[in-house]
């Protein structure tokens, strides 16, 4: 056993963060640290500085343009880019479908999509969850029908982030009703911007727009947007949220989060004496990190027995997601009173002014709200203890 | 030992209920601060007497008691509303009446009971936490009157108030015990100014800065210098009545999970058949009733003229109510899932509210220490 990095690694981290420091635009750093919404613009940019340096697309193979990065590189880039500010890559393309495509791609998909999605110049979003169908999402319901060298889909997808800045989405519509619910399923790829798709902000509790409701009315794309074989959709959605829930861990954000709560805990003071001065505060700070060594050690575990993610993946979703709550609660409880002013994108006042308390506290606020959605989405945490209880064979 | 409501609470609580009911449906909240409208329902309670619940009937009100109050603010925390109410009433008319002078009283109480005034506490300021004592502020005595400078912050309902109650200076050091005064300040007065935002439940509130600000000898609320014990009573009754919204918040939230885990399908069943959902449940449910149990604890030592044992029981009730807002809060965003994120859904406007009550008159931590007599 050996914990520690070997040089090699150890040089290419320092690699990495030489890089990070060089090339981030500063206004994106300070976004990423500030928690504030890098634009699709900023997020493109970034993603072409990654291209130029080959390092795009971290997790891909070099045969489709990634820079072929083992599991440990792989790990150690996320994790450095992260705790330098870099925006956290748009999952839907580069680590949702792609992952899809090397597996079941035609030719012709893998030569038209991998490219573009690696320059973003594809920008995609996800029409999983429908209004019936969240944690139970094989009863999803929207239709298509092949006609002809068309399919034609109708119904309605809801928490569709990102579909507002999207260009392109992936989907999973029922092709047929016989058999269990999974088995008629299928996965569709084809541009958004279509006649017959209304896509409908849904604003969340922090005043915030980052998902949608999208519906479909008579949407006719060419056959070829099929990925795979007809009605095996359900075996590559698993296969793609797998991928989501490895990422969904988010450790380089925890730890970047964690560096951010131990500075504003050390600039708060109580009794004239910094917060994170106080016994009781600093143990709920060190029981947060220690969980988080744990989470890394334990990823880099799964990192080595190497194969493509299982239960593994799971436990990190569950085990990310309330490090990442933990983390913005401790925060609230850093800001004390000034975790009340709150800089919605909707709130009361129109002009609020700037409040006496600690530089961007307001704006903490909707973070602490919006962070609740972790263990909501990408499968409820609910849903990944069960797959977990499941797999003991209980 | 008695738990049970006067047959005047029973009609208080209904009449504020059906109001908020009535005419502060959720669409009607939605549509006011869209409108940044905090004052909608102003005029309602001037009628049904809620602002002089507890001023005496000499100065308008209807005499009542902090038991009283409290009825009303659990259906305010039911309702969601967000108008400064609190500050006003729990706060400010609260204060004059215990302090006051009969001038003071009769200038400003009976304006308070119909409606037409409303008062903001400004004590705290910017690096000094929930600690009441940590006051930078100053009173300096020139020509008869005082001269106030500093910077107040986080004065709940201070964007609207017309009359500040600022806590100051007259002699010691930031953190003294000794030395602070209270100070009656109209909004207007010159070298007052009054920047508002809003807080993350949808109220509002405001930082004061006093610049040069001239007061006479009879702007002093209650005695000069002895400020402290004045403001610890009010910051205590402020800790009480929000547990008491609290409660009102956690009791609606809990009907609103309960009823969607009756009626949301998933995998052919409703949700609520799922036993780690009825768990969770269940434990909301338990929190909202030892919660309940610790505001009847807060609204007795509200009234107690024991200071220690006062702000004893008050910490202990609001530490417990800070706990079981977060159980409740969190666990009904988990347990409805998506819908629960959205601002189109009472839920998360819930949720907003108790995490705002959590921080507001001291957090758990703050009452945990100060319940250990730290």
């Amino acid at each position: 056993m050996e914990l520690r990095y070997p040089d090699a690694a150890k040089r290419f981290a320092d690699e990495v963060r030489a890089f990070m420091r060089a090339e981030l635009p500063p206004t994106t750093r300070d976004k990423v640290f500030r928690r504030q919404k890098i634009t699709p613009a900023e997020q493109r940019e970034w993603q072409g500085r990654l291209c130029a340096r080959g390092w795009a697309c971290p997790g891909w193979p070099a045969e489709y343009g990634g820079p072929g990065f083992d599991a440990l590189q792989r790990h150690i880039f996320d994790t450095v880019a992260s705790e330098e500010g870099a925006p956290a890559a748009i999952p839907f393309g580069e680590s949702m479908i792609a992952p899809v495509l090397f597996h079941v791609g035609s030719p012709a998909q893998k030569a038209h999509l991998l490219p573009r999605i690696r320059t973003l110049e594809y920008y995609f979003c996800q029409g999983f969850s429908e209004p019936g169908a969240g944690s139970d999402l094989a009863s999803l319901k929207t239709r298509a029908v092949l006609d002809g060298d068309v399919w034609r889909i109708d119904g309605q997808k809801m928490w569709t982030s990102m579909a507002h800045h999207a260009n392109m989405i992936f989907m999973l519509v029922r092709t047929s009703t016989e058999g269990k619910p999974q088995e008629g399923i299928s996965m569709l790829v084809f541009p958004i911007d279509q006649k017959g798709i209304t896509i409908r902000p849904i604003i969340t509790m922090d005043g915030g727009h980052s998902t949608n409701e999208v519906f479909f009315d008579d949407v006719r794309v060419p056959a070829d947007s099929l990925i795979g074989e007809a009605n095996k959709g359900w075996n590559y959605a698993k296969l793609l949220l797998g991928h989501e829930r490895l990422s969904i861990a988010r450790i380089g954000q925890s730890k970047r989060e964690l560096r951010l709560l131990k500075a504003m805990a050390g600039e708060q003071t109580v009794d004239g004496e910094p917060l994170l001065r106080r016994r009781s505060f600093r143990e709920k700070v060190s029981m947060l990190e220690v969980e988080l060594l744990a989470l890394e050690i334990t990823a880099l575990r799964m990192i080595q027995a190497g194969g493509s993610p299982g239960v593994e993946a799971n436990m990190l979703k569950i085990k990310g997601s309330e490090i990442q709550q933990g983390l913005t609660e401790l925060m609230m409880d850093a800001l004390g009173p000034w975790a009340m002013p709150f800089d919605g994108e909707r709130g009361l006042h129109d002009t609020n002014e700037a409040t006496l308390g600690p530089a961007d506290a307001a704006s903490e606020g909707p973070n602490i709200l919006s962070t609740r959605v972790v263990t909501i989405y990408g499968g409820s945490n609910e849903i990944q203890r069960n797959v977990i209880s499941k797999s003991l064979g209980l | 030992m008695d738990f049970s409501v006067t047959e005047t609470q029973d009609m208080l609580r209904d009449s504020v209920s059906r109001l908020l009911r009535e005419r502060f449906t959720f669409d009607d909240r939605k549509k006011a601060i869209a409108a940044g409208d905090h004052g909608a329902l102003w005029r309602a309670y001037a009628e049904l007497g809620l602002f002089g619940v507890e001023i005496s009937e000499a100065h308008g009100g209807i005499g009542g008691g902090f038991a009283d109050l409290a009825i009303v603010l659990e259906a305010m925390g039911r309702g969601l509303t967000i108008d400064p109410y609190m500050p006003t009433v729990l706060l400010g008319a609260a204060l004059v009446q215990r302090a006051g002078s009969e001038a003071q009283q009769a200038r400003l109480l009976p304006a308070v009971a119909e409606g037409g005034l409303k008062i903001a506490l400004a004590h705290s300021e910017a690096t000094a936490r929930y600690e009441t004592a940590r006051i930078a502020a100053s009173a300096r005595p020139v020509g008869g009157g005082y001269v106030l400078d500093g910077v107040k912050a986080l004065a709940l309902g201070g964007d609207v108030a017309d009359v500040f109650i600022v806590a100051a200076r007259t002699s010691g050091d930031v953190a003294d015990s000794d030395g602070i005064t209270l100070f009656l300040v109209d909004a207007n007065a010159p070298g007052v100014r009054a920047r508002g935002y809003a807080l993350m439940d949808d109220r509002s509130a405001a930082d004061v800065t006093l610049e040069s600000v001239r007061v006479d000898a009879d702007a002093v609320l209650g005695a000069v210098g002895q400020g402290l014990s004045l403001l610890d009573w009010a910051l205590d009754r402020g800790a009480a009545g929000a547990c008491c919204e609290a409660v009102g918040a956690m009791a609606a939230l809990n009907e609103i999970t309960t009823e969607y885990l009756k009626t949301r399908n998933q995998f052919g069943r409703p949700i609520g058949k799922f036993q780690v959902l009825q768990h969770r449940l269940a434990d909301m449910v338990m929190a909202e009733q030892q919660a309940r149990s610790m505001a009847y604890l807060a609204i007795d030592a509200a009234q107690n003229e024991d200071a220690a044992a006062r702000a004893q029981a008050v910490s202990a009730a609001k530490a417990q109510i800070g706990l079981a807002a977060r159980v409740v809060g969190r666990g009904a965003i988990q347990l409805h899932g998506g819908i629960g994120m959205t601002m189109e859904y009472v839920a998360g406007h819930y949720f907003r509210r108790l995490t705002t009550l959590e921080k507001m008159f001291g957090d758990i931590d703050h009452h945990l220490t100060r319940y250990a007599g730290e």
